[in-house]
Order: C-alpha cells, then structure tokens, then sequence
C-alpha cells in the first residue's frame, strides 16, 4: 500500500483509537474516584483497591483464573502447533479437510453453542464438572487460535532453509526441531498469549463447563455487574488492564528486540 | 566531477526544440542525493536509453519524469512547458512498469482499456483502439483472459499494450526485459525498436544491461552516482568514450597507464606508443590508452611495420562459442584483452595457453583519456 | 533406511492424530450429543432429560431409546413465535452491526494501511490492544458510560443536546454500541491485513493511466480488498447472532437475541431439549455462512503462497 497518508486516513486512524480507548480510560479514571456515584468526582483514592484486596472471593476467583488460563494456553499451545504442521507440512492426508473444519470452526462459532455442547458431553459422560472442565473447554476454544496464528507463519516461512539444513545430512524431524522451531517461536509464543488472554476472559463457555469451587473471575464479575455499577468493579477491571497492558507492550519489546539482534546478525554476517 | 576531455554531451542534436527536457534537476531521499543537478534534452520521436550501475538515479529519473517523485531541485519541461507541478494522471506520459503491475482483478481486455476509461473515450472507440493494440503486441484474441491465466511473455506484451493504447507523448520503460530469458528478451528488444519506429513515439527505456541499451536506443545517457557520465550515440560510447570509467563499463578494455610526450605518442611501462592524436591534452599530462579487445591483432611472429608491438604469454582463455577472449600477460606483467572471433568450426584454437605471441594495433585503434 | 521411514511415519502419524483426536472427542462427539438431546424429552431427572443413552441396556435397551426420541422440542420452535422472533431479531442486529461495522472499520483499516511502515506494528498493537483486555470489563465500561447518571448524558446535557437524562441503557442502541465497539478489532484486523498487501506499483499504474486518486480507491483498491472485507463481514456476522452477554448487560427486556433465549431455556427454565433444539436451529441457520467462511480461509492461506 502506498505511504502517505491523506489527513482523512490520519483522521481516521485516530477517532477509531479514541473510540476503542475512551470507555477503558473512563473506567480508569473512575477506578480512583472517592465518591461512589458516577456523578460526583470526589478526588483522588485508593480506598477501592483497600477494598479489593479484602474482597477474598474475588481474589480466589483470580487465582482460579490465572491457573486455568495457564493450563489451558500451554495445552492450546502445543495442540494447536500440532494442528498447524499437520496442515502446513503434512500434504494432503486422509481427513484434512475435516481437521481444517474443525480447528476452524470454532473461530466464528457463537460461544452459546460451544458451550452448551461441552456441558452436555461432561453430563453425559459423567465427569464431574469444576476447574478440570473448565481448563478442558478453554483448550478447545483457544487452540484454533493459535492454529491460525502459527499457520499463517509456517506458510510464509522460507523452506531453503529447512533444505540447507537437510542437505547438510539433518534428519527432517529434528531439521523441525532444531530450524524451524526457534524460527517460528515469535509465533507460538503469541498463540500462547492470546490463548493465555482468551481464556483468562471468557465468561460465556466457563458459565456452562463450570462446576462448584471454580468460579472463575469473569463469572464472578458477571455476577456483580448484574447487580449495578459497583466502584470496586473499577478497581479489578484496572488492574487486569493494567497487567494486560504491560505484558503486551513488553512481550513485542522483547521480540522487538529479539528480531533487531537477528536483524544485526545477518547484517554482520553479510559484510 | 570534472570529465577529461570533452564536456558531458547533453543536448540533443537537430534544430527542432527537445520533447524532454530536464534542466538542473536534483533529487534528494533525507541525506542521499540520487541525482545531481543534471540537465538533459531528449527529443521527439528518440528511443532514448538511460543506463548505469543500480543506484545510479536512473530510475529516480524516470520516476520523476512520470510524477512519481517530485524533483528537490529543477525543472523538467515537456514540450516547453514545466510539469513539475502536474500530477502523474494528468501527465501526457505512461509507464511500463517493471513487474507490470497488471491488475489482477481485471481480464486483459478489463487492463488495456483501463486508461481510455479515465479519458471518457466512447465504447465503440474504445473496443477498436483495444483491438488494434491486441493485434499490435500480437495478442489477438486473448481479451478476455485473466491475468493469472497469462505466461511471463504474455503479461509483459499486455503491459506494454496498456501503456501505448493511450497514445502518449512519452513512454517509459522500466528494466520492461528484465524477467525475460535470453532468447525472448533478444526477440522483444527488435520487437520493441519496430514498433517505436512505427509509432514515432519518444521511448525512454531504463537499463542495467548495457548489450540492451547498445541494441535498443538511438541515444544513450551513462548515469553514475546521480550524474551523467557520457550521453552520445551507442557508437560514440562505444569508439569514443570519454572517461576510464565510461570505457570500462561499457564492453571490455585494456587501460595502459602513461605520460603524453608528444602529439602523437605516449609513454609508458610498455615502452612509447604511437597514437593518433591527443585531443585537448598536453605533453606531460598523465594519460591512459583505452584499447578494444577486437582492435587488437594477434600474431606469433612480429609483424613487421606495426608501429606498436609488444609481445607477450597467453595466460587465459575464454571461450564464448561465437569468439575468444584472451588474456596475455605482458612484459610488465599486466594483463591484455584481445578478442578472436573462432572461425575455425572444429574449434580449434590459434593460440593456447602458455603460447607466446605479439600483439600489435595501429595508432587510431585505440582513445587517449586524460580522465 | 527403511526403519527411519517407519520412524517418520510414526511420528507424522502423533501430529496429525493428536490435535485431530481432541478435537473429535470435545468438539465433533459433542455436537452429535447436542443433537441427541435435542430429540429427548423433558424430564423432572437428573439429568432432566429422557431417553438417556445406556451402553449396557443391550439391544432392546436402543430400540427403546429410538422410540423415545421425540421431535418435540423442534416443534415448540417452530410453533411459538418467542422463538421465530428471537432468531430474527438476532440477524437483524447482526446485519446492521455488520454494516456498521464495515462502515466504521475501513476508513481505519484503510488509514494504517497507509500509514509509513515504522508506525503500522504500533497501530496494529493499539488497534489490538482492547481486545486483550477483558471484554467483560470494556461492556462494564459502556454500562459506566451510558448509565442514566453517566458521563454521557452529562456531555449531553452541558451541550444542551438534550434536557433530562435518557435512559440510554437497556435499549437496541446500547447493544449496538457494545457490539461493534466489542468487534471493531475482528473487522479492522482482516480487513488491514489484506489492505497491506495490496501492491503499491498498481496505483502508481492507475495513476500513471489517467485516474485521480479517489478514482483509483474505487477502481483498484476497493476491488481488491473484497476479500478482506468478506472474510471480517463473515468474522463479525457468525458470532453476533448467537451474542449473549452484551444483549443481556446493555439491552432491553423486550425481544431477547437467540444467545439469551438459549441461555435462560438452559439455566431458568433447565429445559435442556429446548435448549439443544435452540441450538441444533442456530447451527443450521448459521452453516452457510461457517462453510463460505471455511473457504475463505482455505482460499487465502492457499492463495497466500
């Protein structure tokens, strides 16, 4: 696409952000609000922080979050890598086209349906439903993901490489193993965050696979948020931006970073 | 840079005022200057070449010339008048692109008659201009195939039929043979000098092969580092080029390093050699004798009445099918070029390597450059 | 050579049946369950529902089964119009939301295309970043916003828009709201994505042709975006109709979305028939749109080589 932006293309860009920022930057700011009510700005506070880290349900509802998210993303991670090769590098086999369906279909599927369908395998099969069933679910969802993701990048990714290595007497499994893993990790280790993220946020599938003893902290805000706008709301929903925040903006530092050392390599290997 | 010799040739010979001109124009990306006030005429009806090592700011030129870049400094006039200020779609001037930049998501027909669109041309008048230019780059019937559906050849004669069909003043041609192999692009390169003399449109063709520029064009520009080197006829660059660094980038030569003692003679590590004339150079001057492989004879005996001989050993030969290029060391040490054209069809060859031979040209053979 | 091949063969067989098993046993065998009991009867039973599949009732135990079946809860569907009109008020907000979308979303997809190289990974990150946060929490931002004593209302009112506070929440608009402020990345990502590529020499050919450069977003790059644009249409479309958690948080208690219909026959009512029936419905409603957007995809990674 051509540089240049026209003022209409800047425009645009920035009252799109704004958009998709304002909402959050409210939220924010009413996190420090003294007064409970929207209306009044009653100063600077941390009294609903004070509040939260009281708030022992809350807390434990985090604490199942943060363990079931990062179940799930590595189970989702290592899957979805599988499934990404199985499509990229293993031809046509029998039955791709419906591998292809189905790491594809839960991407747009309405979240109701995925949901209501594992529940109703968890009944039937008998298991008991809680923190298992909820990691188990989060796995399936997520795992499309990172199929994408990886897929898009082993498409792209410069085979000569691969045949350098194998014509230099490298077997293909540990050619994959020893090239192209590290090659593609930028990738992998993004499935892994979106996983990580998807299902730290679902509140959709997690009501229905859930079971007693694992209220996730999505169920549990849904349930506040049901009840009103509540102040303390304000102050887990900031530090979930928060934590998010900065764990973006460092991970593409680090593979900032990671990309500008090859970068140098390669540039000092030419001269 | 200060050229020996003779000032860079730039205008165009003839009475009639240039088509293109560019007058002291500069281009500048940030803190890299890619062309350098130059000035330039081309004129109507020219197939213009503009040639040079990559970076030189050939296609910058051309790419100025279009409207794609905008000059930081000059004016570039068509017909007299300065367009500098014109964008590139209301510019009387189209543009084969390197990769072609055909649309994909048109067929062929949907391509070459794209611009005539944008001219609110009748549909009668453009389904017969379309016709004529299909049947012009011999693509009859081809209409309504996709792009996708096209060979590298084929998708080069569509560009180039959407380039013509809006009857320019100018057409530019950038690296349009590039993609080709060898035996295609030798075909396109008469093709296209057919149909530039047919139509009487001013070509201007940028390229890195020089064998392309030499086949093609009428005049050719040498561009290095953002200026002009040389801009004459292939046959001048060729005969009389004016610097060692025109010389050596065009075909191969020897270059004999010397001083002028006198008006017709040069010294050097080789001993005196006779030349025929000097130019503006005086005695004393630093100089070097360009000399072409092909003007040099080869012989295993002193020739007698050559007035310069040197002898020496083969010490390399290669072979070319249609000729030879051999090099032989001299006393000096340093290297020769001489070319053989292998007339002998058992592939024999005169000399082989560790023969001693002579090498002998007359005076005029070779071009005396002071810079 | 020989043993390496048997080796090989192994282990491409553990990639391709390891994610394939997975997703057999907890994507593929639930959907058939959904379908099963979406043909039981209700029942006052744990589970509520009848015939209940038992592997050790031999035979005559599945005959019984088979005649248990029953397609009552598709003809509840199709007979009370709560539910004809709860399907059709799904499209109607996931077609308009779609549009809007569309709408909203080129001008941006198409603004970071445009922009220099140096800023596009900056913008992609910004675009992307709400979307990491909890959508839970951004909904939770709107119902701040647009509650009856929210910031909105109070712009409002100091603009002299309007007099009294409006009851902004609990009505279609909010939905709307929520839906494309929730989506915006699903439609902008696609759509950049293939924007970017476009080449830039077939403008610069255009132009070169004769077209102004409004001309030439209409000629040229607008065609050529088609893809993007079916492929976010389709990413945004699908899931907007079965939606339940913004129509349950910003909308009203009039026509519920077919989510929220799904949701309370499950969980209100434990009418789990109807609930699958619901669901088996959704699915066949949807199945064209799922299998174009199948292709899509297939097209575009195999296109993309």
């Amino acid at each position: 696409m051509k540089r240049g932006a026209s003022p209409f293309n800047t425009i645009s860009v920035v009252l799109g952000l704004a958009f998709l920022y304002l909402p959050i930057t409210i939220l924010v700011i009413y996190s420090f609000n003294a007064s409970r009510l929207v209306t009044i700005w009653g100063g600077w506070s941390l009294a609903w922080y004070r509040q939260l880290l009281h708030d022992d349900a809350m807390l434990q509802s985090a604490w199942i979050s943060l363990r079931v998210a990062a179940l799930s993303a590595s189970a989702a991670t290592v899957l979805g890598t599988l499934a990404a090769v199985a499509l990229t590098r293993m031809g046509r086999f029998r039955g791709r086209l419906l591998l292809s369906g189905m790491v594809y279909a839960p991407l747009v599927m309405p979240e109701v349906i995925t949901g209501l369908s594992l529940l109703l395998l968890f009944v039937v099969v008998n298991v008991d439903r809680g923190f298992w069933t909820i990691v188990i679910a989060h796995t399936t969802l997520t795992m499309c993901f990172v199929t994408v993701i990886v897929q898009s990048r082993l498409v792209g990714f410069d085979r000569s490489l691969e045949e350098a290595a194998m014509d230099l007497g490298c077997p293909p499994l540990k050619t994959f193993l020893t090239i192209t893993l590290p090659l593609i990790a930028p990738a992998i280790a993004a499935g892994w965050m979106l996983a990580f993220v998807l299902s730290l946020d679902d509140l959709v599938i997690a009501s229905f696979t859930t079971g007693p003893g694992a209220t996730t902290l999505p169920i549990r805000i849904y349930s506040e948020v049901r009840l009103g706008v509540k102040p303390e709301i304000n102050a887990v929903c900031t530090i979930m931006i928060a934590i998010v925040a900065l764990g973006t903006v460092a991970s593409s530092l680090i593979v900032k970073r990671g990309v500008m050392r090859r970068e140098r390599a390669a540039l000092g290997a030419q001269v | 840079m200060a050229v020996g010799g003779e000032a860079a040739e730039s205008r165009a010979t003839g009475e009639k005022p240039p088509l293109v001109r560019f007058e002291a124009v500069s281009k500048r990306f940030g803190r890299v200057t890619a062309v350098e006030a130059l000035t330039l005429d081309i004129a109507q009806g020219e197939f213009f070449a503009l040639l040079g090592p990559s970076g030189c700011g050939k296609t910058t030129l051309l790419r100025m010339l279009a409207g794609f870049e905008v000059p930081t400094e000059g004016r570039i006039l068509l017909g007299g008048e300065d367009i500098v200020a014109v964008q590139p779609h209301r510019r009387p001037i189209n543009m084969m692109f390197q990769n072609y930049a055909l649309f994909p998501h048109l067929t062929v027909e949907g391509n070459i008659a794209f611009g005539l669109r944008q001219e609110n041309a009748t549909r009668a008048d453009i389904a017969e201009r379309v016709t004529e230019m299909l049947a012009l780059v011999r693509l009859q019937g081809l209409g309504g195939r996709r792009i996708g559906q096209l060979s590298g050849g084929q998708r080069q004669r569509v560009a180039l039929a959407r380039s013509l069909v809006k009857r320019p003043r100018v057409l530019l041609l950038d690296e349009p043979l590039a993609a080709l192999d060898k035996k295609l692009r030798a075909e396109t390169q008469f093709e296209l000098m057919e149909l530039q003399r047919k139509l009487g449109t001013t070509f201007v063709i940028v390229t890195h092969d020089q064998e392309e520029a030499m086949i093609v064009a009428d005049r050719i520009a040498l561009m290095n580092h953002g200026r002009l080197m040389q801009v004459a006829k292939p046959a001048e660059i060729y005969e009389r080029p004016n610097s060692r660094w025109v010389a050596d980038f065009i075909g191969e030569v020897t270059l004999v390093e010397g001083l002028i003692s006198a008006d017709d003679a040069i010294d050097s590590a080789l001993g005196q050699l006779r030349v025929a004339g000097i130019g503006v150079a005086k005695s004393g001057d630093k100089a070097w004798l360009a000399l072409r492989p092909e003007k040099i004879n080869m012989s295993s005996e002193r020739p007698a009445g050559e007035l310069n001989a040197l002898a020496g050993t083969v010490f390399e030969i290669g072979y070319r099918g249609d000729m030879s290029i051999y090099k032989v060391r001299l006393a000096d040490r340093t290297l020769m070029k001489v070319a053989r054209a292998n007339v002998s069809a058992r592939g024999k060859a005169s000399f082989g390597a560790g023969d001693l031979v002579w090498l002998s040209w007359p005076p005029d053979a070779g071009v005396v450059l002071t810079g | 050579m020989s043993a390496q091949a048997g080796k090989r063969d192994w282990g491409a067989r553990v990639i391709i049946l390891a994610p394939y098993l997975w997703l057999a046993a907890f994507f593929l065998a639930p959907f058939v369950i959904v379908l099963k009991i979406s043909l039981s009867q209700t029942a006052l039973a744990q589970p509520p529902y009848l015939p209940v599949f038992d592997l050790t009732a031999g035979w005559s135990g599945l005959k019984d089964f088979v005649a248990q079946l029953s397609a009552d809860s598709f003809r509840l569907l199709f007979s009370d119009a709560l539910y004809l009109f709860s399907y059709l008020k799904s499209l109607q907000v996931a077609g308009i939301s779609t549009a809007i979308l569309l709408v909203v979303g080129y001008p941006i997809a198409y603004g970071m295309a445009r922009v220099s190289r140096a800023w596009q990974p900056l913008l992609v990150i910004a675009v992307v970043l709400p979307f990491w946060t909890s959508f839970l929490i951004r909904i939770y931002a709107w119902i701040n916003i647009l509650q009856r004593e929210g910031p909105l209302n109070d712009v409002l009112m100091r603009l002299h828009v309007i007099d009294t506070p409006a009851a902004w929440l609990s009505s279609d608009t909010a939905i709307y709201i929520g839906v494309v402020y929730s989506y915006l990345p699903f439609m902008v990502l696609p759509l950049y994505a293939v924007l970017e590529k476009i080449d830039e020499t077939l403008l610069e050919a255009a132009a070169d042709l004769g077209c102004p450069r409004w001309k030439s977003f209409w000629l040229v790059t607008l065609p050529l975006s088609l893809p993007g644009v079916a492929a976010g249409a389709l990413l945004c479309f699908i899931p907007i109709v079965g939606e339940f958690v913004i129509p349950d948080l910003l909308g009203g208690s009039e026509t519920l979305m077919i989510g929220q219909t799904l949701w309370t026959e499950f969980f209100s009512n434990r009418d789990w028939p109807v609930a699958a029936a619901i669901a088996v419905a959704l699915l066949g409603l949807l199945l064209v749109p799922i299998l174009f957007y199948e292709r899509f995809q297939q097209q575009s990674l195999e296109g993309g080589r």
